[in-house]
């Protein structure tokens, strides 16, 4: 259902939410970005609607919502393990609908393949998702590419324009919220087309893994891991184990974010290593993006957000990558007959 | 130690493992023990189990044999996990979260033809296929089983090897004799051509070891005349999670740790890390 009120009464119905929901949106952090004295704009939680930053692109995704860059799983005694407790609250997050397609790939993940991952879920099932509309596309944006420039799958879709704020809420608890507000149709915005474009080679032959194109980029890359930090479909994590004093017998394991661009990715104990060249590191990245994620989950994993290519400290961009990969692979079709 | 109900039986929650009992620890050489777990549950050779200590982490041990009531895990001192289960395994239990992957399936070899070829540490994940087919020794044509080690100290499964002798053909290689040894020499792939196969075309290879000596094997044997379907390999890769969530062990669409680590060969040889 569509409404039209006010954003005092919308900031009214948030604090009422916030006895039972923490809300997350992106937020201006001054000057704390990547490159010195940018603003960042990350995730954080809101009491206003006017704290959200509905003008710019964030830097970050929601997804350390609901995968925290740090989340313990449980304490441990000697003999004993203590599940960590799930958050009292539930959660609302503002999300643009590239991340809304990101969601799914996460679920994907952590809900489908092999066993049901119990903090992602128990933090998922208390989610809901307001999607926030886009007026125009962003720098290095590609949604359209990438067929995730719309999205109804949200909980409540919500526009402020000055003091008027729109919604189209899925939500019994919203619309029960907005029951005095007036009825209207309300149409998330979004948008048709983006300066960046994408073509994506259909398959790839495996005889061009090895090929001189990755050695560029593994001149270049410095294997800092921004991109994968950035970017709402990398899920990968790493067990860490910390004790609270040394000889103490207590302690908690955690689980952190990793990156396939960073050392140690693929170690294993007695240090063999796959994948040492950083080259190949990319190449690895790319492919599951947009090539071997599909085969195995239907859709590509890569929802055209473009932040990869806003971060990288070393201007690579992977766009770029996806386009010149797509002309290597028509060249060499060609070559070969 | 009297072992809790909570502790011993799987949690709902897949990351939290369970206390299992050290039943026997038999020591092969100075960095390669079996711990001998009790274990009640379905499980397969090549299957691995996370063994988990808290305030070191874990490290995935791939099952080396399968009892009543008891998995063997051979596990080798290479690592901070595995040194501390090795320094500090007074304690009569471990951790454990498993089993996962997808395991050999004894199945798949029945009533053929078999030569098993393992390099070193290799042969843990296999043992299971050579204990079954040594006890059962009707459910195949015959069984040879090609394995390296180092050197004469780095031989596992000694003991084993007395047992298997009786129904098994066993062809034992070191890459570095010492004085005392008076067995043959030099790596598996020397003993290949020699190797007598009645049917080649039916005949199933399982390969598993250091990744060149699995290469250099498969080549030879397809060189000899095994068919690429006939031929199977487990692919040891760095296991986090076990359970498809962590992606350290993806390779193109696969994660090794749901749809491996055992493969058939016709799918095997396009994992390209
Ligand atoms: S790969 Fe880059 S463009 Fe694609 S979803 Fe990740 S951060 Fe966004
Ligand atoms: S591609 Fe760029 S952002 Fe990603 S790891 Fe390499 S240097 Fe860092
Ligand atoms: S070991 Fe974590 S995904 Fe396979």
């Amino acid at each position: 259902m569509g409404y039209q009120t006010t954003t005092a009464k919308m900031n009214a119905i948030f604090a009422d939410l916030s006895k039972e929901y923490v809300i997350y949106a992106p937020k201006r952090y001054v000057g704390d970005g990547t490159f010195v004295h940018i603003d960042t704009i990350r995730y954080g939680e809101i009491t206003d609607l006017s704290e959200i930053e509905f003008a710019e692109k964030s830097n970050y995704s929601f997804k350390e919502v609901l995968l925290p860059i740090s989340e313990t799983l449980f304490y441990f005694t000697e003999n004993e393990m203590k599940e960590a407790d799930a958050p009292k609250k539930g959660a609302i997050v503002f999300l643009r609908s590239c991340d809304l397609h990101g969601l799914k790939r996460m679920d994907a993940i952590y809900l489908e393949n092999g066993a049901v991952d119990t903090y992602y879920k128990r933090l998922r099932d208390n989610t809901k998702f307001i999607l926030m509309g886009c007026e125009n596309s962003f720098e290095n944006c590609f949604c359209v590419s990438m067929g995730t420039q719309q999205s109804d799958d949200y909980d409540a879709y919500l526009k402020v324009a000055g003091e008027t704020v729109l919604v189209d809420s899925h939500w019994d608890v919203l619309d029960a919220a907005l029951a005095g507000a007036t009825q209207t149709p309300v149409i998330p915005d979004s948008v048709t087309a983006n300066d960046t474009v994408v073509t994506i080679p259909e398959t790839v032959p495996q005889t061009l893994f090895d090929s001189p194109f990755w050695e560029d980029y593994g001149n270049r890359c410095i294997a800092c891991g921004r991109c994968n930090f950035v970017c709402p479909t990398c899920t990968c994590f790493t067990m860490q184990d910390i004790f609270y004093t040394d000889n103490g017998k207590a302690g908690e394991r955690r689980r952190v974010w990793a990156s396939c661009h960073v050392d140690g990715y693929t170690d294993m104990a007695g240090g063999h290593a796959f994948r040492n060249d950083k080259g190949q590191r990319m190449r690895f990245k790319v492919m599951h993006k947009v090539n071997d994620y599909k085969r195995r989950f239907g859709t590509h994993m890569c929802i055209g957000c473009g932040r990869c290519d806003d971060v990288c400290p070393e201007y690579i961009s992977f766009a770029n990558c996806i386009n010149k990969l797509d002309a290597l692979v028509n060249d060499t079709a060609k070559e070969e007959n | 130690m009297a072992l809790t109900e909570l502790n011993t039986s799987k949690s709902e929650n897949p990351y939290i493992p369970f206390l299992s009992e050290i039943t026997d620890v038999i020591k092969h050489t100075k960095i390669e023990y079996t711990f001998r777990m009790t274990y009640h549950g379905d499980v397969k050779p090549g299957q691995f189990f996370e063994v988990s200590l808290p305030k070191f982490g874990e490290a995935p041990i791939s099952v080396s044999g399968i009892g009543d009531g008891t998995v063997d895990l051979t596990i080798r001192k290479v690592g901070k996990v595995t040194d501390e289960i090795f320094e500090n395994y007074v304690g009569d239990t471990l951790f454990l979260r498993g089993p996962y992957g997808n395991g050999f399936d004894i199945a798949n070899y029945k009533d053929k033809e078999i030569l098993l070829v393992a390099g070193g540490t290799g042969l843990s994940p296999v043992k299971g296929i050579v204990d079954y087919f040594s006890a059962h020794p009707d459910d195949c044509k015959g069984f040879t089983l090609l394995v390296g080690f180092k050197s004469p100290k780095d031989m596992l499964f000694k003991k084993d090897f007395e047992i298997w002798k009786k129904n098994i053909n066993i062809i034992m290689t070191v890459d570095y004799p010492d004085e005392h040894y008076d067995g043959n020499c030099g790596l598996v792939t020397q003993y290949i051509p020699e190797l007598m196969i009645k049917g080649l075309t039916d005949a199933v290879g399982i390969v598993v070891g250091p990744p060149i000596m699995m290469k250099c094997t498969i080549s030879d044997l397809l060189a000899k005349g095994f068919k690429e379907e006939n031929l199977w390999i487990s692919q040891e890769r760095k296991m986090c999670c076990g359970i498809g969530k962590c992606g350290h062990c993806k390779i193109d669409d696969t994660y090794i740790c749901l749809d491996g680590p055992v493969f058939n060969y016709t799918k095997g040889k396009f994992l390209k890390d």
